[in-house]
């Protein structure tokens, strides 16, 4: 049970944010941005990062939903994205892809985890500023939407079929304006 | 020095809001809602909520900021000093320090909040709104400690400038119409 009252039959993150609509807005808003709109780095990629930091956090709702939505973009299957989880080095991803990861994973720890081996690392393989100042904000950002779900105790579906099905649905109509109840 | 290219004259979050402004937005009104909105809590108390966590996570840019913006709603400097130290012993509220017991909670992971700390800041008056208001400003700063660390942004040690930033953040967080220019050292 969540610890707070929150409107009834709305998994995860979606019973805080109908609650506290003012909130969803920009933090949905924020999604958008950074894992929809223009950017060099693919809808995939940007939620394949998304899916191993809220992997890293623990956070069951978080990683499933968004791993759902990379498999869909990625056109893989489900062994893939958990082989990511459990080992993305050894998966056969670019190589400027994993140096995003493991910068992904420092932030996951903390900031000041991040080292300049990394940072040069990833612009050896092609990383532009602004693909190594978007996987720093979305490890971030996922920092804190896994906290949001679960610092709340929400509860999430437990079969994992439930996220690949929505996954499609999901990357056709991104983030803003998402309605809460469908 | 920063990790990509950040304007001298804006340190800390500063440089990276205006380094992508499209990001910057949603973060900037999230926060606006959050620290100024209408709420049961004083903006005092959601700085303090924002100073608590950003010391846990060691960033000493968004600690240093937001204790001058307490500081500067309170009057005083003594409060923050003492819920850095430890918020069981604090001159706050019994309800205030159940909240930043939660806050602190949700700065280690959002799995460690207990329902015992959730009884407790129930137990001393705390609405749902409240608690569910100190989860999600404890969830952004572990956002804005990661982005502000993880980028590697200059950390100022001049007082002076948290005064100032104090000064500006006190009226809100949105993004001054005429931005940062007049910043520049002339």
């Amino acid at each position: 049970m969540a610890h707070i009252q929150l409107p009834e039959g709305l998994p995860g993150i979606r019973g805080p944010m109908a609650f506290r609509p003012e909130t969803s807005k920009p933090l949905n808003e924020l999604a958008e941005v950074l894992l929809r709109s223009e950017n060099t780095l693919t809808r995939g990629e940007r939620e394949l990062i998304a899916t191993y930091v809220s992997y890293l956090n623990d956070c069951f709702y978080c990683q499933n939903t968004h791993g759902g939505i990379a498999q869909h973009y990625l056109q893989c299957d489900i062994s893939h994205i958990d082989s990511v989880k459990k080992d993305f080095e050894s998966v056969n991803l670019s190589d400027k892809l994993k140096a995003l990861l493991s910068i992904a994973a420092s932030v996951q720890k903390g900031g000041k985890f991040v080292t300049p081996e990394q940072i040069e690392k990833a612009k050896s393989f092609g990383a532009t500023d602004i693909e190594i100042h978007d996987t720093v904000l979305i490890a971030a950002a996922f920092c804190m939407f896994n906290r949001y779900v679960d610092g709340l105790g929400t509860w999430a579906p437990q079969g994992r079929n439930f996220y690949v099905e929505r996954g499609p649905r999901r990357a056709a109509e991104g983030y803003a304006g998402l309605d809460l109840y469908k | 020095m920063p990790y990509i290219p950040l304007e001298e004259h804006l340190p800390g979050i500063t440089g990276l809001l205006e380094y992508r402004k499209d990001t910057a937005e949603p973060i900037r009104n999230l926060t606006q809602v959050l620290l100024r909105g209408p709420s049961t809590l004083s903006e005092a108390e959601r700085e303090l909520i924002a100073t608590v966590v950003s010391n846990g996570n060691a960033c000493r840019f968004c600690t240093n900021a937001h204790t001058a913006a307490a500081d500067k709603l309170l009057g005083e400097c003594d409060t923050t000093k003492a819920v850095k130290e430890n918020i069981s012993t604090a001159p706050v509220s019994e309800k205030m320090k159940s909240l930043l017991t939660i806050a602190s909670q949700v700065q280690q992971s959002g799995k460690a909040v207990t329902e015992h700390s959730i009884q407790q800041a129930k137990q001393e008056g705390a609405t749902d709104l409240e608690i569910h208001d100190t989860v999600l400003i404890a969830a952004l700063f572990c956002l804005y400690n990661r982005y502000v660390d993880g980028l590697s942004t200059v950390t100022p040690t001049d007082p002076e400038f948290y005064h100032g930033l104090a000064m500006r953040i006190a009226k809100g967080y949105q993004r001054l119409p005429q931005g940062y220019d007049h910043l520049k050292k002339q």
